[in-house]
């Protein structure tokens, strides 16, 4: 027998993991670690306690995890909506226009997040772009739709369009076309192509898009901070809150590991129960 | 308006362009009710833009499609009565064998019960086992996925059955055991069959009747017996297998003088007015012979090579630049040497003369 030694894909692959180690497994065990420290304590040296966890659910965090759950599930149901015949026109219908449609979705990222809100609520705001311009030219006096729970969901649903569209795209760009045409051939109306052929064959880029954008929106803050005043806290408020403002790294900890948790779950319980392999006929 | 009687299928001037490329050229068609018709030609002869004008897949730009004379060039794919088999299959991978047979029952709105026996049926008719219903389409084999396409398009009871290359990706043997299985279909179900190939050696052993594709427009169209021992042109002569091509010169009547070979040829019936030309002798008409006298034509030669096809035997003869190219049957095998001097030969009535079209 050889004695052990390091493989050159080992050696290859160290950077990477090291990295990793350093930047993602080390800070998510922090968090983990402090959640079960004693609250407002600073340190991993305090006896391990579950009184963190004991005090989000006495409390009313909850409601903040519910707006965060609900909203992200709002934002994938409208997007699913508004991206599915965006990505169909990008793949079937644009043409050479393709190019220039997948631009103007994609220029936007290069500018901050908090930027473009910014520059919504300018529109937005009561004598700002939209309502001046009403105003003057029209007389019309409208209160702004600023600060309410809508515009929330519109801000989510107009940052995380991009997530949800390219999945999409390419869920629909898999769909072979003479399945299309072998289905019309036997009798489909258009209608009966998509709703037996193409919503199917495209499903897997509907669910990775969906993932992606769910993970990215429940814990989405900006959004309920600039443009929807206080109407709602979202769950990732309460997690800065309690590390800023309040000083308790331990429950801010406990909050980060309990959303993990739940949307870890989530992910699981809809990678289990949707097949991809099969679904991109593979086996 | 209606074509002559026992034509389903009619076609006028069927002209379809590509940005000013006609990829199919004023063809002039009638396929006949029941029959087997062969389509067949290289790629890029487009014959299968044809044929997908024919399932309404592709608009015509011009000419008509009549179909038991009522003219259907504007009626989409699902409201013709006609059905293709592709040659990806495009079979639904996330349906089962059962549900794909049975899609175009669904979407006429047939109720479960009714639909699961007819695609019953036609799995015992393709021989699919039973047990194969609940199976994915990934999950079987090529043949197998050949037979669910082909009962797929049976479900839908067409009044034409086309076929797009459907056996080009399979194996040779495989290939062979389909082309029969293929035509007994046809027989069970005396339904119209269009098959197009790039393969004359298939349509020989399919069709009723073929047509020969060349740039867009129908060369020949005949039965197998006709396209095989009387093509009207080299390139339906070289379509198939190995066949004997000579440039020759018209110098007499029935006189014929070759560039390559030496000597003066007796040649069968030549059309009028042609002065030059290609004389087509199959392999199996060339004979090697004892006496110059024992045939029409003889040309001598050395024997090349010989190479054993299973039931045949064929043998290469080099004279001057040109290889000849001769079978016998096993049984009367040639007993010679390789570089012996032959002398070989054929008779007029066994070759034709075809202009260079």
């Amino acid at each position: 027998m050889s004695e052990r030694r390091i493989t050159a894909g080992a050696w290859s692959a160290s950077p990477v993991i090291l990295f990793l180690l350093i930047g993602f497994a080390a800070p998510l065990a922090a968090i983990i670690v402090f959640s079960f420290m004693p609250p407002r304590t600073f340190g991993f040296g305090g006896q391990p306690t579950f009184e963190n966890y004991v005090t989000i659910f006495e409390s009313t965090t909850y409601i903040s995890l519910l707006w965060s759950l609900g909203f992200a599930a709002m934002t994938v149901v409208i997007l699913a909506f508004i991206c599915y015949p965006v990505a169909y026109g990008l793949v079937r219908v644009f043409g050479r226009w393709s190019t220039l449609v997948t631009l103007l979705f994609v220029i936007p990222l290069f500018v901050s997040e908090n930027v473009r809100l910014y520059g919504w609520l300018l529109f937005f705001i009561k004598n700002g772009v939209l309502l001046g311009s009403l105003k003057s030219m029209f007389g019309l006096d409208l209160e702004s739709i600023l600060f309410t729970r809508g515009i929330v969901l519109f801000g989510m649903v107009y940052v995380y369009i991009p997530f949800m569209l390219f999945p999409l795209t390419l869920g629909i760009s898999m769909v072979p076309n003479e399945t299309r045409e072998a289905a019309r051939d036997l009798g489909a109306t258009r209608w009966q192509v998509f709703r037996e052929v193409e919503l199917p064959l495209s499903l897997p880029g509907l669910m990775i898009g969906s993932l992606l954008t769910f993970v990215l929106a429940v814990g989405a803050i900006a959004e309920a901070k600039v443009l929807g005043g206080q109407q709602i806290i979202p769950i990732a408020h309460d997690i800065e809150i309690a590390f800023t403002y309040a000083q308790n790294w331990p429950l801010g900890a406990a909050l980060s590991v309990l959303l993990m948790l739940i949307v870890g779950a989530l992910v699981l319980l809809v990678l289990r129960r949707v097949d991809l392999d099969r679904l991109l006929g593979r086996r | 308006m209606a074509g002559p009687d026992g034509v389903i299928l009619y076609l006028k001037g069927l002209t379809k362009t590509f940005a000013g490329h006609a990829a199919v050229d004023a063809i002039d068609l009638e396929i006949f009710e029941g029959e087997l018709f062969t389509i067949v030609g290289p790629s890029g002869s487009g014959k299968t833009t044809l044929l997908r004008m024919l399932a309404g897949m592709e608009m015509p730009t011009s000419g008509d499609i009549i179909l038991r004379g009522e003219k259907i060039n504007a009626i989409p794919a699902n409201r013709r009565p006609t059905c293709m088999v592709f040659q990806s299959l495009a079979l639904f991978p996330h349906k089962e064998v059962g549900a794909n047979i049975e899609f175009s029952l669904k979407i006429r709105g047939v109720d479960p019960a009714t639909r699961k026996r007819r695609a019953l049926e036609l799995m015992e008719m393709l021989r699919l086992p039973e047990s194969y219903y609940r199976r994915a389409v990934t999950q079987i084999s090529g043949g197998e996925r050949q037979r669910v396409a082909l009962a797929r398009a049976l479900a839908f009871d067409p009044e034409i059955l086309f076929f797009d290359e459907p056996l080009s990706a399979l194996d040779y043997k495989l290939r062979k055991t389909l082309e029969k299985e293929l035509k007994d279909i046809h027989r069970e179900t005396k339904k119209t069959f269009v098959y197009i190939t790039h393969s004359l050696e298939e349509a020989m052993v399919m069709s009723d009747r073929i047509g020969v594709m060349r740039s867009g427009k129908l060369v020949q169209i005949g039965s197998p017996q006709e396209i095989y021992s009387t093509p009207n042109s080299k390139f339906v002569s070289e379509f198939i297998g190995d066949v004997n091509v000579v440039p020759v010169t018209v110098t007499g009547d029935r006189k014929l003088t070759s560039a390559e070979v030496p000597g003066e040829f007796r040649a069968p019936p030549i059309a009028d007015g042609m002065k030059d030309g290609y004389l087509v002798v199959r392999p199996e008409f060339l004979r090697f012979l004892s006496e110059p006298g024992d045939a029409d034509n003889h040309v001598a030669g050395k024997l090349y090579n010989e190479y054993a096809l299973g039931s045949r035997i064929q043998y290469h003869v080099r004279v001057g630049e040109m290889t000849f190219v001769l079978e016998k049957l096993r049984h009367e095998a040639f007993q010679g040497k390789l570089d012996q001097d032959v002398l070989i030969g054929w008779d007029a009535a066994d070759s034709i003369v075809v202009p260079d079209r």
